[in-house]
Formats: structure tokens, C-alpha cells, sequence
């Protein structure tokens, strides 16, 4: 039931307790009690809303940030990533195999805001050998959700 | 001037289906629940196969049974999930959809006067079909209080003969009624004892929500050699508009299938074939995906009909609920009509799909919960309107 719970929630966390228990088959309690479990064992560790900000007044820029950086004796990754993740302004931190060694989302109101976090804040962390920043231009699909899909509903409207 | 049109196609009734959609096409702001299709769209990966066969120039005719590395995955397919084996070269035939294997082994096998039994309600094609291929319709009503499964006793009653064929339409459009083991082990038995043929179209048949796969009769011990096995890509992959289903059945008549589809079609279109080979050998994720969905909704309608007081059997197939109207005192028909004028929600009445489905309506959930949310506020207050009057 959890997976269920889980699948249903990622892609729609609107709904409610009561109508999620009728698509799955189950009752509300049981629905709230796990959902409420899963909140504390932070399996469910928040909820959030897609925005397309492209569609409002509001100035935002986002940027892909690939950091290489020297793993600390006795804490690897852990102690750099935390540094980097506690400012407010850094959406997603990543450990990430390959060329380097941190994906850092960052989003400011302007590509000056980023690229000052960049130079004055990232750069100049000890453990940080080099970063290569990437600013995102447009998104088209954004936590599996395609921005500007169309849903017009194409069929015709009676058939057998 | 002479008049053209043969007897017996002039003397074929159009779809009571045409009806509503002549309606509906000059309305605005309808909220249709009267659609036989999915909602979804056909998987990315395999809309994207069909893409690269066209980029890379295949666009003429395939062998006129179908591509054989389709013909061989709908073998191992129909193997992996419904325990069927089939030969691909010899059993299996790529047709213009579920509905063109219909209208060929109908085609096939009957001669002037041979007799089909039709369960009703079912899909509007069986009978026309039958009628064209010289045959004779025999329905037989199915019944809400059997949960419009077929029984023996129904089909035992309706033998004569010169009983040729049996059409077994599970799971069923547009009851969403299914047949399980027992069942069919019921009409197994009578068909093999009376030598009867089983066209059986198990074209929703990745669509069942009993948490059990759906059972084949071919699967069945003695049916193999006397079922035509009909199925395809529509329902289960979200592939209506390419146009492609297929048969399996005994190599004899396979082959004059083959020979009537060879003259009439050619082939299955190209490109729907090679996007096919995808769709089965890698669409089974989204195929489960699709299911859970509908289960999703198909628990939602049945819970708002309940709150309704609709009186509704659970159906565990296809996209569709039948729940039943009588209580209005209203034919489907003048039902459907008059919930189409007064709150603009399109359902199709049962009777489009034979007599037995008066006092019925047949509501697809090929639709978004949010779609089926505001379809379903119209309905309440239509319904509750009509116990004030």
C-alpha cells in the first residue's frame, strides 16, 4: 500500500486522504495513518509545487553548478556537501559519479545574484577545486512534467 | 436510375452511437463520457519507433500476414501473459485492427444461413459483420443479475443446428464485464461437445482488474483448435488511430483469413507494424501504468455511483461502468438524451449495444479524475432532480 501511496503522491500530493483511499482501494484511515508515518520516518520529507515562473512577473535564474572538490579525511563528501547545501539559496545538492564530484542547483532573482554566489561564496570554500556553472535557459520538463504540454482531448467525443 | 445499393447492406441498422455523436458535434461545453478509446497517449518509445521506421524509408507493403518479427513477439507475447502458444508463420495473422479479424473470420468460416450467437450487450460490430458475411445473428440477452457474464444455460439455449460460431466479447464493451476461469470452463465444455467456434475478441483483455490476468479460452484444454483468438494494439497500448491488431487461431483457417485479408487489405500499415515489435517487446511498464489508472478511476466512479444510489454491478474489465437507470422510469435512450440537453454530459445509451442494455448507460472512464469529477457533479444533480420531479 505504501508504494501505492507513494506512486500516487509524487506525481499528485493535492489530493486528500479521503479520495485517495477510494482510487486505491482502501479506507481514509488507513490512508492518513501511513501517509502520516511516512511524514515521520521522512520517507515523505515535504511536499512542493511545480511552478512555471516563465509564466509570471517573477525574475528568476537558475543555474547547473558542476563542482569538483577534495574529499576531506575521515568525512568524504559529507562535510563539503553540507556546507554547500545549508544556504538558503542552493536548491539540490547531488553527489554525482563522473568528470566531478557535486551537481549544485542554485536559483537567484539574476544571473548576477548566481555568478556572486559563485565567485564569493563556492569558489573560494577550501575543499572546492573548480566549478563550471551552467545557467538553464529554458525548462521544458521539470520533476517529469512537460511545461507547456497541450491537453486538448483530440477524440471524438462519441464512439463505440 | 437503378437503385444501387445492395438488399442486405441497405437493410443494415447505423450504429445508435451516430446518433449521439451527430448531437454532441453541434454542441458546445459537453463533457463527454461516451468515448471506446483511451485517453492516453501511445507510449513515447513507441510512437518514436514508428517515427524512425518512416525516417528510414519503410513505407511500403510487409508480407501480407504482417512483419515477421511482429508476428513472432505477439507470439511471445500472448505466451508471456495470457499462457497461449502460437506459431507465428502459420497462426497468426496482423490485421487493420481487433475489428478487420472480426469481419475476416466471420468472412472465413460461415456459410449462407450459418448461425453466430452474439451475447448482448456487446460491441456494434459482431452482427453487422455476420449479416455481410451471409450469416445469421442469434443473441442471446446477457443479464445484470449474472453480471452480464455469458452462462451455459443461456448458450445451451441458444444452440441449433446450425450453430456455427460462438462470439465471446470479454472482457466486455461496454458492460466491463469479465469471464473467469470457471466460466469459460462452463461454455468450453458445451462449445467442444456441440463442435461450435469460438471467435473470441480479447481486445481489452490487458485491462481486467481482478488482480488476476485474464484468462483466454484458448488457454483452455480443447480449445485451442476450435478458437480464433482476437487482439491488438488499441486498448492495451493506447493505439487506436494506428490501426493494428491481430488473430491467432488453427493454421487452416488462418490461411484463408490470410486470403481474404491478402485481396481486401493488403497488409497492415508498415510503420504501425514496426512501431508494434516496440510496443510489445518493451511496453509492458506502460501498459501497467495505464491499468493502475483506470483501476483508479474505475474505484472512483463505482464510489460515486454508490453515493449516488446508482445502482452499478462492479465491473473488473475494459474502461467502462454500466450502471443501471430503471429507477427513472425512462428508456436509455430518452436518458441519455435528456442528460445530454439538460447538463451536457454525453454518455451512450446500453441499448446501442443491444436490446438487453435497455435500462443502462454505458460511461467510459477513459478520462481524467478531474474530467470525470465535473461529468459526475452534472450527473448528481440530473439525477437528483429527476427523484424530485
Amino acid at each position: 500500500m505504501r508504494d501505492k501511496i507513494l506512486t500516487f503522491l509524487e506525481r499528485n500530493s493535492k489530493v486528500d486522504p479521503a479520495e485517495l483511499a477510494v482510487l486505491l482501494g482502501s479506507s481514509e484511515e488507513v490512508i492518513a495513518r501511513e501517509i502520516r508515518k511516512m511524514e515521520e520516518e521522512q520517507v515523505i520529507c515535504g511536499y512542493h509545487t511545480l511552478i512555471d515562473w516563465d509564466k509570471t512577473d517573477v525574475d528568476k535564474t537558475t543555474a547547473l553548478i558542476e563542482v569538483r572538490v577534495t574529499p576531506q579525511r575521515g568525512q568524504g563528501f559529507e562535510s563539503i556537501a553540507e556546507r554547500i547545501y545549508n544556504y538558503p539559496e542552493v536548491q539540490s545538492v547531488y553527489l554525482i559519479s563522473g568528470a566531478y564530484d557535486l551537481l549544485v542547483i542554485l536559483e537567484g532573482k539574476t544571473l548576477r545574484e548566481v555568478a556572486g554566489f559563485v565567485s564569493d561564496k563556492l569558489s573560494t570554500l577550501d575543499t572546492v577545486i573548480s566549478t563550471a556553472t551552467h545557467f538553464i535557459l529554458k525548462k521544458y520538463k521539470d520533476d517529469g512534467i512537460i511545461m507547456s504540454k497541450k491537453n486538448k482531448d483530440e477524440r471524438m467525443p462519441v464512439t463505440p | 436510375m437503378r437503385n444501387w445499393i445492395a438488399d442486405k447492406t441497405r437493410a443494415l441498422q447505423p450504429s445508435g452511437i451516430r446518433k449521439f455523436f451527430d448531437i454532441v458535434s453541434e454542441m458546445t461545453d459537453v463533457v463527454s463520457l461516451g468515448v471506446g478509446e483511451p485517453d492516453f497517449d501511445t507510449p513515447w518509445a513507441v510512437r518514436d519507433e514508428g517515427i524512425y521506421s518512416l525516417e528510414r524509408g519503410r513505407t511500403f507493403y510487409t508480407s501480407n500476414a504482417g512483419l515477421k518479427p511482429l508476428r513472432e513477439e505477439i507470439c511471445r507475447y500472448l505466451k508471456r501473459r495470457f499462457s497461449v502458444s502460437y506459431e507465428p508463420m502459420k497462426e497468426t495473422l496482423v490485421t487493420v485492427g481487433g475489428s478487420e479479424a472480426i469481419d475476416l473470420a466471420f468472412r472465413a468460416v460461415l456459410n449462407p444461413g450459418d448461425e453466430v450467437i452474439i451475447p448482448e450487450p456487446c460491441y456494434v460490430s459482431y452482427k453487422p459483420c455476420a449479416i455481410l458475411a451471409d450469416g445469421v445473428p442469434v443473441t442471446i440477452d446477457l443479464k445484470a443479475e449474472n453480471q452480464f457474464r455469458l452462462t451455459a444455460a443461456e448458450l445451451e439455449e441458444a444452440i441449433t443446428e446450425r450453430t456455427k460460431i460462438l462470439v465471446l466479447p470479454f472482457p466486455n464493451n461496454p458492460t466491463g464485464a469479465v469471464m473467469e476461469k470457471e466460466d469459460l470452463e462452463a461454455i468450453a465444455k458445451i462449445v467442444i461437445e456441440k463442435d461450435i467456434l469460438v471467435v473470441s475478441d480479447e481486445i481489452y483483455a490487458e485491462l481486467t482488474y481482478t488482480g488476476k490476468n485474464h484468462i483466454s479460452i484458448a488457454s483452455l484444454p480443447g480449445m485451442r483448435e476450435r478458437t480464433i483468438l482476437i487482439n491488438g494494439f488499441s486498448k492495451s497500448h493506447a493505439m487506436t488511430g494506428w490501426r493494428l491488431g491481430y488473430c491467432c487461431g488453427p493454421a487452416p483457417i488462418i490461411k484463408e483469413m490470410t486470403k481474404i485479408h491478402q485481396f481486401a487489405i493488403m497488409c497492415a500499415p508498415t510503420n504501425s507494424q514496426y512501431a508494434g515489435v516496440t510496443a510489445l517487446r518493451d511496453g509492458d511498464g506502460e501498459v501497467e501504468k495505464m491499468r493502475t489508472a483506470y483501476n483508479q478511476r474505475r474505484r472512483f466512479l463505482l464510489h460515486a455511483f454508490e453515493q449516488m444510489g446508482l445502482p452499478c454491478f462492479e465491473p473488473f474489465g475494459a474502461f467502462y461502468v454500466f450502471p443501471c437507470i430503471k429507477e427513472f422510469g425512462m428508456t436509455s435512450d430518452e436518458f441519455a438524451t435528456r442528460l445530454l440537453q439538460e447538463e451536457k454530459v454525453a454518455v451512450v445509451p446500453g441499448t446501442a449495444f443491444g436490446d438487453s442494455g435497455e435500462g443502462f448507460i454505458r460511461i467510459s472512464y477513459a478520462y481524467s479524475i478531474d474530467d470525470l469529477k465535473i461529468a459526475l457533479e452534472r450527473l448528481s444533480r440530473f439525477v437528483s432532480a429527476l427523484r424530485k420531479r
